[in-house]
């Protein structure tokens, strides 16, 4: 069953004629003749998780926005700066109406009359495409004031960014979009009370709010019928890394996480096999080869101790020394902290630092010790989860490949033994 | 300041229900006109949305694609990232970065994740992905961009499928 990726392929789908041809912009009419509250209860019966990693209840969200005029807004997160996500990039360039129409259908539901999609500034051709459907879509009157008679309006600006994963975080993006440093905010105030402006505002993924027109035309229980009890629907995952057909593919979720990794992406080369794979981005906790035949939806991802998130995942094979795996995850949130607390400042320097010890064989196994209980010290312990972000796949490295690490330091330090009579080395290698 | 560029500061200002939500737009204007965000250019910028340079000067130092200091008028991005670097993009970099040499058109750097790991290992020139990259292929690519010609046509991911079976073409 494909609902986004239907005709994703079309030549012309990036053009409002075409998008409409194939039934584009039909959910938006049969939105506005219903009442917003209508609307809203489709959302909610059709069970719709965010697809931007957390995997909260869109419908839910929506209804927590104060009703009455106060001025709302809605933005559409678009900075997709999770490792291994590529999605939402290939929504936004080949069918950037329906992301559109599910923005003008949400905003009619949550009552809000300004809408941003943030875009992370490196999707150059892609923001160029969504602002060229965006012309469209305003001359069609699907986009402004008054749409298609309804009485209700909505203004909508892409609006790109320049280079920071910590503005993927919705507080950090409102700040951003501020036009101040992306550092995220204090919660509470949630968005939906306090956000952009100090307004109400609703924060969705590109394929949360992309999905919202297919709701709208199958209805929020013919959507509830697809997926698992909890995971309701298809979702769009990316897969890359270690196989031979990397790409994104809409799935059906809770389908065994074999099917998706060897069936659709053509599983690894020959003689090669599973080391480990991020489920849902590089953010992720490590699962092994023993975990493939897991139903890949939100809560069996959860069970097995990780999650399913951005829906992407990193394919590693047994070629590939976990501590190099290790490094560069460490060394992405390092980069990217973005400084306002210490546990997640520190924490991600210290433990780069750490595994360069251990890949010079400076460290001894009581290190991993240490460097495993960072770890739990950063958990839970900063103001948003780009720390935790760094210290669950660490950590669940160091737990689920502990010998590997151990063999390492063994090996490098015996590689490096002072011979019998010569000096001893001290500090890095000689 | 060309009047050009204070006609989209302002077009951009108006976007917006506060004005400094146009700073990272009218940043990125500015950098295209003088290559980096320059003194000059944060004073420019500051002086058209009637904020401080000193303001501007510290969201420009948050940004990755903002320049903070000359950079060469061509950038190329090339992901470091996870999945770029288990299929080589390490050596990439490398090797892209001893080509260019000291080339000052060139501004050269290593990325985080550019959300393309479909095509790994990848770069980003000028804005324009291609991949998946080798070694071999940097003399051309480094040749397109010295000659202003598209590069690697046939590399570059807009034109890619779909890599699902079951979305229809
Ligand atoms: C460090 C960090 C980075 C994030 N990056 C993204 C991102 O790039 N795109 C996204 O949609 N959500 C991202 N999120 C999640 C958002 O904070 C937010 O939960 C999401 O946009 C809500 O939309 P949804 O409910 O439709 O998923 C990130 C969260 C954190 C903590
Ligand atoms: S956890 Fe890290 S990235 Fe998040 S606010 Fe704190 S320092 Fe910044
Ligand atoms: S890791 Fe290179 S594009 Fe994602």
């Amino acid at each position: 069953m494909k609902l986004l990726f239907e005709n994703i392929d079309e030549p012309g789908l990036a053009t409002r004629e075409v998008y409409e041809r194939r039934g584009g912009y039909e959910s938006l009419r049969k939105a506005l003749a219903m009442e917003p509250e209508a609307v809203l209860a489709e959302l909610e019966a059709s069970g719709l998780r965010g697809r931007g990693g957390a995997g909260f209840a869109m419908g839910k969200k929506v209804s927590f926005l104060p009703k009455g005029s106060i001025e709302k807004y809605l933005v559409c997160n678009a900075d997709e700066s999770e490792p291994g996500t590529f999605k939402d990039r290939e929504l936004m360039q080949k069918s950037p109406h329906m992301l559109i129409e599910g923005i003008v259908i949400a905003s009619y539901a949550a009552g809000a009359s300004r809408s941003f999609i943030y875009i992370r500034g490196e999707y150059v051709q892609q923001a160029d495409i969504l602002d060229a459907a965006l012309v469209q879509a305003r001359a069609a009157g699907y986009v402004g004031e008054d749409i298609l008679g309804s009485g209700h309006s909505l203004s909508l600006v892409v609006h790109r960014g320049a280079g920071a994963y910590i503005c993927g975080e919705e507080t950090g993006l409102l700040d951003s979009l501020e036009g101040k440093r992306g550092n995220p905010r204090l919660k509470p105030p949630f968005p939906a009370n306090q956000g952009l402006y100090q307004g109400p505002t609703l924060i969705n993924n590109v394929e949360t709010l992309a999905t919202v027109p297919a709701i709208i035309r199958i209805g929020g229980e013919g959507y509830a019928k697809l997926g698992t009890d909890t995971s309701k629907g298809t979702k769009l995952v990316s897969v890359s890394g270690h196989v031979k057909r990397p790409g994104n593919y809409e799935i059906e979720l809770g389908v065994p996480s074999r099917e998706i990794v060897y069936g659709l992406a053509g599983g690894l080369s020959e003689g090669r096999e599973v080391k480990c794979w991020f489920p849902g981005g590089s953010s992720s906790p490590v699962l092994t080869k023993d975990d493939l035949d897991l139903p890949y939806d939100f809560d069996s991802m959860a069970k097995a101790g990780s999650m399913l998130g951005s829906g992407a995942i990193i394919v590693v094979d047994d070629s590939t020394p976990i501590l190099d795996v290790a490094l560069k995850v460490a060394k992405f949130y390092a980069h990217e902290s973005c400084g306002k607390c210490t546990p997640c400042r520190e924490g991600t320097n210290w433990t780069v630092k750490m595994l360069e010890r251990i890949e010079t064989g400076e460290a001894t196994p009581m290190d991993l010790e240490i460097m495993a209980s960072v770890q739990e010290h950063i958990i839970g312990n900063c103001l948003c989860v780009l720390g935790d972000a760094m210290a669950m796949p660490i950590g669940s490295m160091i737990a689920k490949f502990r010998d590997e690490f151990e063999r390492h330091i063994e090996q490098v330090r015996a590689a490096h033994a002072p011979a019998a009579g010569a000096p001893a080395l001290t500090g890095a290698l000689a | 300041m060309t009047p050009k560029l204070r006609q989209e500061i302002e077009a951009k200002m108006a976007l917006y229900p506060d004005r400094h939500s146009a700073t990272l737009p009218a940043l990125e204007a500015a950098q295209r006109v003088y290559g980096w965000c320059s003194p000059q250019a944060l004073e420019e910028v500051a002086e058209a949305m009637d904020v401080t340079p000193a303001y501007l000067e510290s969201v420009a130092t948050f940004y990755d694609m903002l320049e903070t200091e000359p950079a060469g008028r061509h950038s190329i991005y090339v992901c470091t990232n996870i999945s770029c670097s288990l299929l080589g993009a390490d050596e990439l970099f490398r090797s892209i970065a001893d080509a260019a040499g000291d080339d000052p058109e060139f501004n050269v750097r290593p990325f985080e994740c550019l959300g393309a790991c479909d095509i790994a290992p990848i770069a980003s020139v000028d804005g324009v992905y291609v991949g998946p990259l080798s070694t071999e292929d940097v003399p051309q690519l480094l040749e397109d961009i010295r000659c202003e010609r598209p590069v690697l046509p046939n590399k570059q991911l807009v034109k890619r499928p779909c890599a699902d079976p079951g979305a229809s073409a």
